[in-house]
């Protein structure tokens, strides 16, 4: 493993480049009014982070994304853990989650902005609606294929259903519960940002949108750059983490 | 050495199969004492039962008649304490080290820390792996990890050890110098051992005594004794006497493996 680590940050840096090189082609090719170059977007960005008007945007996004995430996960993982162990619950409630996250989210967006009103509580929970279920679906199945054998083993050691299920399910089940909560990221900033860019006063999707309004290409590229690399980051820090954990199993 | 470790009387398991309808007459009845201290082995063709049978000992399956006791005391549904079983399936568990599976259980215990280090440096050393206490369970072979699973159970210093045909998915150099561990830890632990295996030669090998099962429902035909000495290893294998032992084995259980492909056993040999 150790020895495939510089390759593997060659590759990174080299995909890099060639999406830098390929911003700049496309900014020479459709011109300023629709596309800024890739410096001139790090340029905007950094006078926003200058900028007093930014940060409470900024908070607005992390605090209802940090929150929409936290719901998801503990909800998705409950679903997830109850489905997983009751074979009959699973096997009536598992084609109902199938089928509501089948249903486009944004068409659920009216109702949500109804029950929770213009604001933080309806983008907290638009943003868990996308989350909770891909978390629920992939525990599930990381519950149901621990191998027989292990739970054999704990029941030969005479482990309590508690001890059976935080010390020899829980543990075998993480990897695969793992992947579920790094897909459970993404899908819930992308409903976080849907929800603040529908009316919102506030948020980077606010910003984005208002920038659309106004025809400020600076704002939208600055904003969607910031968001690019916000997801990038942490999709590849829980990526390598999930690596690891399957790598052990 | 003649005390009964384990009694078996009249012991039956029928399964029902849910859905498909009907019973499955498993095991039995089938009546069997383990003499405390000895080394006992069951052979016998595929899906008779060889397994059902260990579980009813384990406690992880209840019998649908009869009794089975240990050390006395009846095994209802639960392992008693004091056995121990070791799985053909690699039973490590994957998010933990080398020293962390075989402690597992001393943890559950509650040991102090002190015994519970001991215990584990002398199981690790019994098992010849030193030097991979923080290793992984995917780091290492498979044999190793059978050692991991081995050595997990010896730390609870079980007087009874339960082996599921633990070299199965072992190659063959590996299977007879695990023989000769689990042999040399019977002899120092001192446990009586009870191990299923669908090899003949690994049974005749490391026995005291070996029962030989019939097709389904289980019954046992024959037990065939060995008289190896307590001291002994893998050179058994050269002595005379091995062939003919492995032999008789195969004698008997030749007719039986034949009912179980469903085939008839050919020309019956001494009006068996």
């Amino acid at each position: 493993m150790t020895e495939h680590k510089p390759r593997a940050w060659r590759n990174a840096l080299a995909v890099l480049a060639a999406l830098v090189v390929g911003w700049q082609i496309l900014h020479a090719v459709v011109g300023e009014v629709a596309l800024r170059s890739p410096w001139e977007t790090v340029a905007y960005t950094a006078k926003l982070f200058a900028s007093r008007d930014f940060w409470p945007n900024f908070d607005e996004t992390m605090t209802a994304f940090a929150a929409a995430l936290a719901i998801a996960v503990a909800t998705g993982l409950a679903i997830g853990m109850l489905l997983g162990f009751s074979r009959l619950a699973g096997e009536v409630f598992e084609p109902v989650l199938v089928a509501l996250y089948s249903i486009p989210k944004v068409t659920l967006y009216p109702i949500v902005l109804l029950a929770f009103g213009l604001g933080m509580q309806a983008k907290i929970a638009f943003g868990a609606i996308h989350g909770i279920i891909p978390i629920a679906l992939f525990t599930i199945n990381a519950v149901r294929n621990v191998r027989p054998i292990l739970i054999k083993t704990g029941r030969v050691m005479k482990l309590t259903t508690w001890e059976m299920v935080w010390q020899v399910l829980f543990p075998a089940a993480i990897p695969e519960i793992f992947t579920g909560l790094r897909i459970g990221f993404s899908l819930t900033l992308i409903g976080t940002l849907l929800g603040e860019m529908f009316a919102s006063q506030r948020g980077l999707g606010y910003m984005l949108m208002n920038g659309i309004g106004l025809h400020n290409v600076d704002v939208i590229m600055s904003v969607t750059f910031m968001l690019v690399v916000f997801a990038a980051v942490i999709s590849s820090a829980l990526l390598a983490i999930d690596r690891v954990l399957h790598g052990r199993a | 050495m003649s005390v009964a470790h384990v009694t078996l009387r009249g012991v039956t398991k029928v399964f029902s199969r849910p859905g498909k309808g009907g019973e499955v007459h498993a095991l039995g009845p089938l009546d069997l004492d383990l003499r405390s201290g000895e080394f006992f082995a069951v052979v016998g063709p595929s899906g008779c039962g060889k397994s059902t049978l260990l579980e009813l000992i384990a406690g992880l399956a209840t019998a649908s008649a009869g009794e089975v006791a240990f050390e006395g005391r009846p095994i209802a549904g639960e392992i008693p304490d004091g056995v121990g079983v070791v799985f053909q399936e690699d039973a490590c568990f994957p998010w933990l080290t080398v020293v962390d599976n075989i402690a597992f259980s001393l943890r559950k215990a509650r040991l102090a820390p002190g015994e519970r280090e001991s215990r584990v440096r002398d199981a690790v050393a019994m098992m010849g792996l030193g030097g991979f206490e923080r290793s992984y369970p995917a780091q290492l072979s498979g044999g190793m990890r059978q050692r991991v699973c081995i050595a997990r159970t010896l730390v609870m210093k079980p007087r009874l050890i339960l082996l599921d045909e633990p070299f199965g998915a072992l190659d063959q150099q590996t299977r007879l110098l695990m023989g000769e561990e689990v042999l040399r830890l019977w002899r120092q632990t001192g446990a009586t051992v009870f191990l299923i295996t669908h090899a003949l030669d690994e049974a005749t090998m490391l026995a005291d005594r070996i029962a030989v099962m019939s097709a389904r429902p289980g019954r046992i035909l024959e037990i065939v004794e060995t008289g190896w000495p307590r001291e002994r290893d893998s050179r058994v294998v050269e002595d005379a006497r091995f062939g003919a032992l492995t032999a008789r084995l195969w004698q008997v259980l030749r007719q039986e493996s034949m009912k179980s492909i469903g085939r008839p056993g050919g020309v019956p040999e001494g009006g068996a």
